[in-house]
Parts: C-alpha cells; sequence; structure tokens
C-alpha cells in the first residue's frame, strides 16, 4: 500500500512537470493560438476559485455566495501593493496623496532579479489571501450560525458591503475609489532569460493551491467538513465542533478566494470592484454545479470548459455569420439535428427515470420542443435563407445559460459528481445509492 | 430641516412602498417553498421591458393589462420549469436552480433588448409632477404607498378569507400534513407565483416611472433589497414584508440625502446581518423550532 501510494505521487508529480513543460512551449511557440492561451490561463485561475468554493458548498455545506466579495480583497490587496513607485501618481491622477509610496515586487525585483519578483509575488498573494481570510474570520463570526439559504443571503450582503466599501471616496487614496488599478505586477513581467512565462506561471500558483486543497480534503480535517455536509446533527454528535470547522473551512476558502482573485488581477494586467458583482459568484457557482458539487477534478475541468466556451468555442454565436454555400448549410443542418434529436432522447432517459407518474405529460412539451426545431431545421435547407438565425451579440450567454439550467434539472450531479478523476478506476458502489443532504 | 429632509423621506416612502410589493412575492414563496426566488428581481425587470415594447406599439389601456398578465404567465413558467421538477430534491439544488433561472432571465433580456438601457414610457397622469409642501415631485410618488397598502389589504383579506388563501397558510404551515388533508399543492403554488408576479408587475410600473430607464440587470438590485425587506419583517409574514419595504426605502432615500449614496446598497446587508445576527425571524416572524 505505502509503495503503491509512493509511485502514485512520482507519476503524478511526472504529469505535472510535463503539463509544465509543454505549458513553457505553448507559451513559446509562435504558432499557439492566442485564444488556447487566454484560456489556459483564465481557466487556470477560474479553477482554483471554483475550487475553492466547492470546499466550502460541496465538502462543508455552507452555502455562501461571497466569493466575489473574498476575490474582491485578494485582487485590491495584491494590486495596491505592486503598483510601481513612479506610476503611482498616474494611477492615483484623482488622489493628490494616492498610492502606498512603495511597491513590494518592485523593490525585490530591483534587489534580487528574476528570483526576487518571484518571492515578492508569492508574498503579496500570500498576503492577499490572509486579508481575505482575516475578513472571513471576522464575517464569520455573525454569519456562521446561520442557516443554509440565510447564510448565502448574509454571504452576498457582505460582498457588497465590501464591494461599496472600497469604492468609498474616502479610501480613494489607497483603493483608488471606482477607479482602475493598473500597471501592477503581472504574468508578463516573468521570463527566465527570454522564455516566456505567462501560462505557466497562473498553473503553478493555482497549481499548488489546489493541491493543498486536495491534501485538507484528504485529511482528517476534509472528512470532518463531509460529516458536517452530511448531517450537522449527527457530526455533533460524534464529538465534532462544528463552530470551529465550519469557521475553519469558511476562512479556508476564502483565503483561497483571495489569492485567486489577485491571480485574476494579474491576468487582467487591471482591476476595478466593479467587475466583482454577484454576477460574478452566481457564475462560479454555476461552474461548481456543471463539474459536480463535491469534486474538485470536477471542478478544474469544468473551469476549463466554461472559460473555453465563453471565451472561445462559442464566440461564433455572437457574431452574425452568413454560411458559404449550400452544402455547408446542408452539414449545418444534419449537425444541428442530430444535436437535437439526441439531447431530447437523453431527457426523455433521464425522466422516465426520475419519475413514474406524470412521466407523459412531463414529455409533450419536450417532444414538441423537439419536433418544431427539427421541422424548422427541414425548412431551414429548403429555404434559399444562407444567413444563420438568431446568431448575434448577447446569444452565446443565452445557449450557456440554457445549457447551465439543462444542467442544474436534468444532470444534477454535474460532470464528475462527487467523483474525482484519480478515483474513477476504483469502483464506487455507495456513490451511487448516497442521498442528497437532509432537508 | 424639515423643507430639506422631506423630498427624500417622500422618496423613501415611495421606493419602499415598490420595494414593499416585490418584496410580497419573495415572503409568499419563501413561506411556502422555503426557497429564495432569486429569478424574482429579473421577472419584475422582464416586466419593465414588456411595458416598454408594448407601450410602443399599444395604447395604455391595453399595455398595462397586457403587462400584468404576460408577467404572471412569466412567473408561474419559472416555476414550472425550474422549480416544480427539484420539488424533492436538496434546498441547495433549489436554490442553485433557481440562481440559473435568474441568470438565464438576464442574458434572454439581454440578447432579446440589445443590451442598452431603455427608456420607460411616461404614464399619464402618474408620471405628472406635483407640489407637495413646497416640494415637486411625481405623483407616482405620492400614489405608491396608498397604492401599496391597498393591494396588501385585498391580499390579507384574500389569504385570511378565501379557500385558497387557507390553503396557502395551511401549505405554509405544514406542506407536507397539507398535501395529506387534500389541498393540491401545485395549485397553491402557482397561485402563490400568480399573486407574486403580479405585485411585481405591479411593483414595475411604479418603480420604472420614478426612474425612467429599463436595463436587464437593473433589476437584480431592487431583488435583493426586497428580500432583505422580506427577511427584516419576518419571512412568511406579509405585514412584515411591507413595514420591511418601507423602513429599507426611507432609510436608503436618507442616506443618500445625507451624500453617502456609495453606502446606501451596503446599509441594507448590515441592517440584514444585524436582524440576522439579533433576531433571525425577523420582526413579525414565527419561532420554528428544527425537527431532528
Amino acid at each position: 500500500m505505502k509503495t503503491n501510494n509512493h509511485r502514485k505521487s512520482w507519476i503524478a508529480l511526472l504529469i505535472a512537470l510535463s503539463m509544465l513543460i509543454v505549458l513553457t512551449l505553448l507559451d513559446n511557440w509562435s504558432g499557439t493560438p492566442a485564444m488556447l492561451l487566454t484560456v489556459l490561463r483564465k481557466g487556470s485561475i477560474y479553477a482554483l476559485v471554483v475550487v475553492s468554493m466547492n470546499l466550502l458548498n460541496g465538502f462543508t455545506g455552507l452555502f455562501s455566495l461571497g466569493q466575489a466579495g473574498f476575490m474582491l480583497l485578494g485582487a485590491y490587496t495584491y494590486a495596491v501593493l505592486t503598483v510601481p513607485v513612479e506610476d503611482q501618481s498616474a494611477v492615483y491622477q484623482r488622489y493628490a496623496t494616492g498610492g502606498v509610496g512603495f511597491s513590494i515586487t518592485e523593490t525585490l525585483s530591483g534587489a534580487m532579479g528574476q528570483f526576487g519578483l518571484l518571492i515578492g509575488v508569492i508574498f503579496c498573494l500570500l498576503l492577499a489571501g490572509l486579508v481575505a481570510g482575516v475578513f472571513a474570520w471576522l464575517i464569520g463570526l455573525p454569519v456562521l450560525k446561520l442557516k443554509s439559504d440565510y447564510l448565502a443571503i448574509a454571504t452576498l450582503g457582505f460582498a457588497e458591503i465590501i464591494r461599496a466599501v472600497v469604492m468609498y471616496e474616502k479610501l480613494g487614496p489607497v483603493t483608488n475609489g471606482s477607479n482602475l488599478l493598473y500597471g501592477f505586477t503581472n504574468f508578463s513581467d516573468f521570463h527566465i532569460g527570454g522564455l516566456k512565462l505567462d501560462t505557466v506561471m497562473p498553473f503553478i500558483f493555482s497549481g499548488l493551491c489546489i493541491l493543498v486543497v486536495v491534501l485538507l480534503i484528504n485529511s482528517t480535517y476534509g472528512r470532518v467538513f463531509k460529516a458536517i455536509r452530511d448531517d450537522e446533527i449527527a457530526a455533533e454528535a460524534m464529538g465534532i465542533n462544528l463552530a470551529k470547522h465550519k469557521r475553519m473551512s469558511f476562512i479556508i476558502s476564502s483565503f483561497f478566494a483571495g489569492i485567486s482573485g489577485a491571480l485574476l488581477a494579474m491576468y487582467q494586467a487591471s482591476v476595478q470592484a466593479n467587475t466583482f458583482k454577484a454576477s460574478m459568484t452566481y457564475e462560479i457557482l454555476l461552474i461548481v454545479v456543471i463539474g459536480g458539487i463535491g469534486s474538485i477534478s470536477g471542478s478544474a475541468i469544468a473551469s476549463f470548459l466554461f472559460v473555453g466556451c465563453s471565451e472561445w468555442f462559442l464566440r461564433f454565436l455572437d457574431n452574425d455569420t452568413k454560411l458559404k454555400n449550400f452544402n455547408a448549410k446542408l452539414i449545418f443542418a444534419i449537425v444541428f439535428g442530430l444535436v437535437v434529436v439526441g439531447l431530447a432522447a437523453l431527457i426523455f432517459r433521464k425522466t422516465r427515470k426520475m419519475e413514474r407518474m406524470e412521466k407523459l405529460w412531463r414529455q409533450i412539451p419536450v417532444g414538441l420542443l423537439c419536433l418544431g426545431l427539427v421541422a424548422w431545421d427541414i425548412w431551414f435547407v429548403i429555404s434559399p435563407n444562407l444567413k444563420l438565425p438568431l446568431l448575434r451579440s448577447g446569444f452565446r450567454m443565452v445557449v450557456f445559460s440554457v445549457v447551465i439550467m439543462i444542467v442544474v434539472l436534468f444532470f444534477r450531479e454535474g460532470i464528475m459528481g462527487d467523483r474525482e478523476l484519480w478515483d474513477m478506476k476504483r469502483r464506487r458502489p455507495a456513490a451511487n445509492a448516497k442521498a442528497g443532504e437532509p432537508k | 430641516m424639515f423643507a430639506k429632509i422631506l423630498p427624500y423621506l417622500l422618496a423613501g416612502i415611495s421606493v419602499g412602498g415598490q420595494y414593499a410589493l416585490i418584496a410580497i412575492g419573495y415572503t409568499m414563496v419563501y413561506g411556502i417553498l422555503r426557497l429564495i426566488n432569486f429569478a424574482h428581481g429579473d421577472i419584475f425587470t422582464v416586466a419593465g421591458f414588456i411595458m416598454v415594447y408594448a407601450a410602443a406599439s399599444l395604447p395604455l389601456t391595453v399595455s398595462v393589462p397586457l403587462v400584468i398578465i404576460l408577467t404572471v404567465i412569466l412567473g408561474v413558467m419559472v416555476e414550472k420549469v425550474a422549480y416544480k421538477p427539484l420539488r424533492t430534491a436538496p434546498r441547495m439544488s433549489v436554490m442553485i436552480s433557481a440562481i440559473g433561472m435568474s441568470y438565464l432571465l438576464q442574458n434572454l433580456m439581454w440578447y432579446l433588448t440589445g443590451g442598452l438601457a431603455k427608456q420607460y414610457p411616461t404614464l399619464p397622469w402618474v408620471s405628472n409632477t406635483v407640489t407637495v409642501l413646497g416640494c415637486t415631485t411625481k405623483r407616482v410618488t405620492l400614489i405608491t404607498p396608498f397604492l401599496t397598502v391597498l393591494l396588501v389589504v385585498v391580499l390579507v383579506l384574500l389569504i385570511q378569507k378565501t379557500r385558497i388563501g387557507m390553503a396557502m397558510r395551511a401549505a405554509s404551515r405544514d406542506f407536507e400534513t397539507a398535501q395529506l388533508m387534500g389541498i393540491k399543492i401545485n395549485n397553491v403554488i402557482s397561485f402563490t407565483f400568480v399573486v407574486g408576479s403580479f405585485l411585481a408587475a405591479v411593483g414595475s410600473m411604479l418603480y420604472f416611472s420614478n426612474y425612467a430607464t429599463v436595463s436587464p440587470t437593473v433589476g437584480a438590485m431592487p431583488g435583493l433589497k426586497a428580500f432583505v425587506a422580506a427577511v427584516f419583517g419576518g419571512i412568511g409574514s406579509i405585514p412584515g414584508a411591507v413595514i420591511g419595504g418601507f423602513v429599507i426605502g426611507i432609510c436608503e432615500s436618507l442616506i443618500k440625502g445625507a451624500g453617502l449614496t456609495t453606502f446606501s446598497d451596503a446599509f441594507t446587508f448590515a441592517l440584514l446581518i444585524v436582524i440576522l445576527a439579533v433576531k433571525p425571524t425577523g420582526l413579525f416572524g414565527e419561532n420554528l423550532t428544527e425537527k431532528v
């Protein structure tokens, strides 16, 4: 058993290393599509925040909606501390005494070059996490006593309060009010010689953080969290200190949310409080659901999928498109028809499994919709029109949210359920029998 | 001093009435389904958009009832599509479904309207300006509180005196037992959504007459605030929601008057956290004991 574990860690390390090498190559090869790099960078950062939310919602069963607020805290902590001194007057142009007057990364990289820069960034990232964690501790004092939806709404409220405070005019000299913060150290400052590390760095940072979360979940603390999720009362009866462990989970989750906020700021190279709205939290929550509540690897996969779809694969939905000729139209129509029929068949199977009564009634609207779409498909082939309908700005998000609703309603398990990628080979009959949370 | 405060007070009472109307929708749904209907704020916005488009081509006598009818249909549809299939699912799933629905409605509105803020039509008589005690304001500001109170009285009578009202009370007391007693629970829930959406539609007409433009995400904030109002008054209690709505509206407006506009939203949530920490059942909420 022991040697087996060792072998596993070696394999994991090897995979990680080879991934880093591939990423470095992708980063420096001129033929890499720019979109791929964007997706990889943003996806890795999203993976961290989604995992941090999953730790709270999926593993501890605390339904919190404060993630955007903690990301905001992390992003601002990082940004304020690393804006170079000579840029501070330009960044804080609306405030005469703006800026903190020093920049941690600048000082350290001035003294020790790239190594100093790395130390400085790591220090600031940790600080970003700590600030978020401290606030989580403060917020947790009154809020964690609340039950499910009250907790959700209270944390959501706290995120809004944090946003309002950061945008407060009197704090402007530090936070720059509601204006952009920019110019701080970001991923493009990292390089070894001529080697760019833009994509590797976010992977390393968020990968390490996710690793910590995985280790935490597999530790005794992780088992305590799961016990609380499965049955609070039973867990308490087993002698688990509920308040302490809930607080712990909340603080750790916020810590990593803070770090991911800082990473997001680095990726965007600018940060503004107004982007960290409740809708951001909702988006993160929906990624958690797509990946599977209670699965770290699911969260990571779903993040890349989500970012990939929204930034890359589904971009075409936002543009007006004219098909080239009849053949292209025919191919499109066939693919579309197959997708519609396939989806309808999936939904039919799912509803038949779920319900015994009313199943006929439930299937009628789906069937009608499917028939309608197929009829339209045929009509579209016959008609001389070559322009694809519906495609225009905003359609991507509609398709997106429809897919999300379908996942939420029919595939509640998400991509991975509560399994992990590395457990896939092992049979787990208990996983299917697992009942939902109480109440 | 009073002359300075008065306009803010009037605005506060008006916006408070609008919050109250939305809050009733939240509190009734929560009372029965134990679910925060996150999509309620978006239904409110959709009502605003329907009005924009309806009033562009139809006379007001047609478009006002049309807005109400379409909003009610939308509200019931949201329930049928997003909440009904999850009736036996864990509570978290239903809440996620509600959030997903809100996301869907927002994106759909964005797509259909092009994402730009639309000018809300001016309703004759209601949007006219009047002068009260030396301060000029729109007539809607004065109508709102009275209309709110009137609607609430009707609603309370409905709940206290009619059969469906009795069924609603039973369902909110104990969902399962009510079912065993032969109450058609799905009808009760649909009716709840009908009432909630109706009030949201009325609230949206009043709200947007005051604010003049509608954009896809504009309903999220009033929606959340109305929810806070519902919690403040004690979730499940209709008079509580109304009082909560007025308290929040007035406080917010006064804070804006004091020049702290950034904190008007923050105040609402601070109030929520204080009330949850001090008296989680709200002002008029019933004390429910958790059963093991």
